[in-house]
């Protein structure tokens, strides 16, 4: 058992220290009937490095990986390519395998890493201040809905039709608990999101408008507009950022108005994972501050004046405040923030423009090259890297048969909207830097054989 | 001779003398003391307009229709070149304690090794390069893992259910009351009140507030376990839940969780297990058999998956038959072919319709499962029993070791299980956990958990794990015990301490006084 230093002659001699006969006898608190005598029935012991590894790498080989085909999912989860730097500096032992910098003194690294991500994330969001990072884009807007509703004292939310399904899902699962209300409606397959309707359900009983930009579809809000009217009635606008690399090239939320900017940080140097683990971004307007949910770090000084950093305004956190804390998140995602400040200090804000150009300019390639498939149409009028196409018949059919000729060809709105029959024929196309002709080509041809 | 050898330190050697020509305070012109490199911030280095990756040059502009929504000015972040980025983040590391270097003996946090097979496996192109999208069909292996890794969690905990997709222990939490709450609603029975012991972890209260309940606390009793009269006298028809950590942060088995749970069962309510400690007890007693109906499992403590500075976790949830019917979306079935199918929202009405919702988007932690699979499979059933044994037995040796020059309020009461309690009683007047605590950071360790559980005062809970040698144990007892009896002592040197870290004690009031939370260009 290659990960347990002691030998049978140290655990004796510990027990002879311990005062026990044996391991098993420092169970003695557990109920005789609970306890087990041997190892649990019925399944395998112990095995070596190579024998995990070849199991592990049999299971990996039954999944089509993103590189091994043209790829051009999105919907919240985007494929960029990651820096080899990257992977090999967040894979240090001192930031890998360190806990929570409770002890600042000895956790400069990972603090001071947090206080440049914190103001990476500030810049590209255009707000006054983020926090440390949250679990993921879907918890972050559900804890920001949350904080709108402690600021404003209102509890009734209104979720754009461009907010990502399982954000809205994420949400309506909390509010049914919390007694929140949320005012939701899916998409319609036309060219803008539908600001005006957005607009028009605020009131004076408003907490907050949560609008992601851009939306769902791909789709680019006026949130400045949105902002306007929303303040006006006394709510807040919460902008939902699931594609980070987009404010390379466009304006940042901050700027444009929104009180509390999240987002999904995965884009950044995290990767897909499947799913997780992935990160959640938070900003907002200084004033909200003592709101605001997760770890904050801060610059501060130590006993002989030389600058330092440390986790503050803990009082609003779980550990002290206990039930009356902005949330009960603990354990985030340092390490993919970690991923996220890398990939970005590797960028710059130069960097990423260029990524940025270069992930619309794809997406441009490849709405020129699909427009001309007959039966498909374009939905979007303003897309950054992802766009919507109708196909004329159900989507998810065409996903699944271009998966079989070997092209990830998109995500249908039939997955993401199961009980919308009018979105069925909705594909969503996303592109990035890593996108070439070739796998354009390869779309282009996927899609007319599956249509034909 | 008692001096440093070129072989280094050895616990048989005992403790250091202090040699007359060693002397801390050392003056440099760059304040960088050998090895330990100061690093400015990326701000102080790097300029907006430079850049460390190399991209294709794009032709034309953007898009006609997006010209509206363009910055008006360039993104002010600064970029560096991977030279410059390679060294700021390798220098900033070496300011940092982690379980490489030596022990994290965080009660409560269960910091262990962490394998390096497990990091291999979790970058498999299978795993880490697949989209939460893809057609089902495409991800198969992934989702065997999460399959595979829930078979074992079900096993282990004795329990018939498991929601795989919470990102980490407070989340599980949440995940676990939310399924409680739903069960008590679908037979209408509408409850208002979680009881949580006050030694808990501060996430459970503010989970349980966070889930839309109120908050009631109950006491411990003098041996560190929970006031199980106390508990039950308060039961009643309002009480939807009783969260309870076992073993608990005292390092103790409630012994009486069974009975307690008989009790809770009886009014319609149900057990929440805070599984933060199941280290302990891993192959030795599960949970299901004590009554407990839901337990979050965090994959980053017992199943050793990197906790990263901070995340990211992973906090599956088992649940009792009573609860399964609640779990959230999405979850994995097993077609009669052997295919696995995800249950989504889509498919919910007809084979998952009590699911209470979804707690996150796509699927959960998928980084964290590959490396739990993998260390779990690694250690096998045997294993696991060992792991539990010897995590017991590193916490008892430090518990007898030092119980002659710490107090350990509950030393008396027989073996605590895999984290050992102490109290800052027969300190020098003025003396406190706090100065042990930094004088451990000089002596090259991190600290244990100070200050909790509040039930004891000035606490410090010594988690040592399974993964820490004999030799590495009396090397850091030994430590313990020379501040030990320097705080006795009153030995003033101590309030100063730490004098040998990256940085001495930070003000941690005016950074909350007057917070600085971003870097700012200087006025």
């Amino acid at each position: 058992m290659r990960y347990l230093p002691l030998s049978d002659a140290d655990r004796s001699a510990m027990l002879a220290v311990v005062g026990s006969a044996s391991i098993d006898d420092l169970f003695v608190d557990v109920p005789a009937e609970a306890r087990l005598t041997a190892p649990i029935a019925g399944l395998p012991n112990h095995a070596s490095e190579m024998a995990v590894e070849r199991h592990m790498a049999a299971l990996s080989a039954q999944s089509m990986s993103a590189g091994s085909v043209p790829f051009f999912l999105g919907a919240g989860a985007y494929r960029h390519h990651v820096p080899a730097s990257v992977d090999h500096l967040i894979q240090r032992g001192e930031f890998l395998t360190a806990y929570t910098p409770y002890q600042p003194e000895i956790a400069q690294g990972t603090l001071q890493v947090l206080f440049e991500f914190q103001s990476q994330v500030a810049t590209l969001f255009g707000t006054d201040v983020a926090n440390a990072s949250l679990y993921d884009g879907s918890t972050a807007c559900w804890e920001a809905i949350v904080m709108a509703g402690r600021i404003t004292r209102r509890k009734r939310a209104v979720l754009s039709a461009g907010l990502h399904p399982h954000y809205v899902e994420t949400a309506r699962s909390m509010a049914r608990f919390t007694g929140d209300e949320l005012l939701t409606s899916a998409p319609a397959l036309v060219p803008a999101p539908d600001d005006d309707a957005v607009i028009a359900a605020i009131d004076d009983a408003t907490s907050c408008v949560v609008v992601q930009y851009p939306d769902v579809l791909g789709r680019i809000p006026d949130l400045a507009k949105i902002a306007a009217a929303a303040q006006a009635k006394g709510a807040l606008l919460v902008a939902v950022v699931t594609e980070p690399v987009a404010l390379g090239l466009l304006e940042s939320p901050g700027a444009l108005g929104a009180d509390i900017v999240v987002g999904e940080g995965q884009s950044i140097g995290v990767g897909l994972q499947f799913g997780g683990p992935y990160l959640g971004l938070f900003g907002c307007r200084e004033k909200f501050l003592r709101q605001m949910p997760g770890r904050l770090c801060g610059e501060t000084v130590d006993a002989e004046g030389r600058r330092g950093f440390v986790l503050t305004l803990s009082t609003r956190e779980q550990h002290i405040r206990r039930e009356k804390a902005t949330s009960n998140i603990c354990t985030n995602s340092g390490l993919c923030a970690l991923a996220f400040s890398i990939h970005m200090t590797l960028l710059g804000g130069a960097g990423l423009d260029a990524m940025a150009r270069l992930s619309h300019a794809r997406a441009q390639q490849a709405v020129a090259r699909l427009s001309k498939i007959a039966g498909v149409s374009i939905v979007n009028s303003a897309y950054f890297n992802e766009f919507t196409v109708v196909l004329p018949g159900d989507a998810r059919e065409a996903v699944r048969a271009m998966a079989d000729r070997k092209v990830l060809g998109g995500v249908s709105l039939g997955r993401l909207y199961p009980g919308e029959a009018q979105l069925a024929g909705g594909l969503l196309i996303a592109t990035s830097e890593c996108t070439t002709d070739e796998d354009i080509a390869a779309l282009a041809t996927a899609l007319e054989e599956v249509l034909a | 001779m008692n001096d440093l050898n070129p072989a280094g330190w050895r616990p048989e050697m005992g403790p250091r003398q202090h040699p007359a020509h060693e002397t801390a305070a050392v003056h440099t012109a760059t304040g960088n003391r050998g090895l330990q490199l100061e690093e400015p911030l990326i701000f102080e280095i790097g300029a907006p307009g430079g850049c460390g990756v190399d991209f294709d040059a794009v032709e034309g502009g953007p898009a006609d229709a997006l010209a509206p929504f363009v910055r008006k000015a360039p993104l002010a972040l600064p970029g560096l070149s991977e030279p410059e980025t390679v060294r700021h983040y390798t220098r900033l590391s070496r300011q940092n304690y982690a379980i490489d270097l030596g022990p994290f003996p965080l009660g409560s946090c269960t910091m262990k090794h962490n394998p390096r097979l497990d990091e291999k496996v979790a970058r498999m192109a299978g795993f880490a390069d697949v989209h939460p999208l893809q057609p089902v069909h495409t991800v198969q292996g992934a989702l065997k893992v999460i399959h595979e890794l829930a078979q074992w969690l079900c096993t282990l905990t004795g329990m018939p259910g498991v929601a795989m997709t919470p990102k980490a222990g407070a989340h599980g939490e949440l995940c676990g009351l939310l399924c409680i709450r739903a069960a008590l609603e679908a037979r209408g029975d509408a409850r208002e009140v979680v009881l949580v012991p006050e030694s808990a972890h501060g996430t459970n209260p503010a989970t349980a507030a966070f889930a839309g309940y109120r908050v009631e606390s109950i006491p411990a009793t003098a041996d560190g376990r929970v006031d199980r009269a106390a508990l039950e006298a308060r039961l009643g028809s309002d009480v939807a839940a009783v969260m309870i950590t076992n073993p608990n942060t005292c390092g103790l088995f409630e012994r009486e969780l069974k009975a307690i749970a008989d009790a809770v069962h009886a009014v319609g309510a149900f057990v929440y297990c805070d599984g933060a400690n199941f280290n302990a007890i891993v192959g030795r007693v599960r949970p299901g058999d004590l009554g407990v109906d839901a337990m979050h499992i965090n994959l980053h403590k017992t199943f050793s998956t990197p906790h990263g500075g901070g995340g990211p976790g992973s906090g599956p949830v088992v649940l009792s038959e009573a609860l399964v019917p609640y779990g959230p979306l999405p979850f994995i079935a097993v077609e009669a072919d052997g295919e696995l199918r995800l249950i989504e929202e889509e498919d919910a009405p007809r084979d998952h319709p009590g699911a209470f919702g979804r707690m996150s988007a796509f699927h959960g932690q998928m980084g964290m499962f590959t490396r739990a699979l993998a260390y779990i499979l690694s250690h096998g059933a045997d294993g696991l029993r060992q792991v539990s044994g010897d995590a017991v037995l590193n916490a008892n040796y430090l518990l007898r070791s030092l119980e002659d020059v710490l107090d350990a309020p509950f030393g008396a009461s027989g073996p605590c299980m895999h984290e050992a309690l102490f109290s800052d009683d027969g300190f020098a007047a003025g003396f406190s956990t706090i100065d042990l605590a930094k004088g451990l950071i000089d002596e090259g360790f991190h600290p244990m958990t100070v200050y909790f559980p509040l039930v004891v005062h000035g606490a410090m809970l010594v988690e040592p794990t399974e993964t820490e040698s004999k030799a590495g144990l009396d090397q850091l007892g030994m430590a313990i015990r020379s501040l030990a009896e320097r705080a006795r002592a009153g030995d003033e040197a101590l309030k100063h301490a730490p004098m040998l870290a990256p940085r001495r004690r930070l003000d941690e009031t005016l950074a909350a006084r007057k917070p600085v939370l971003r870097w700012r260009e200087p006025a």
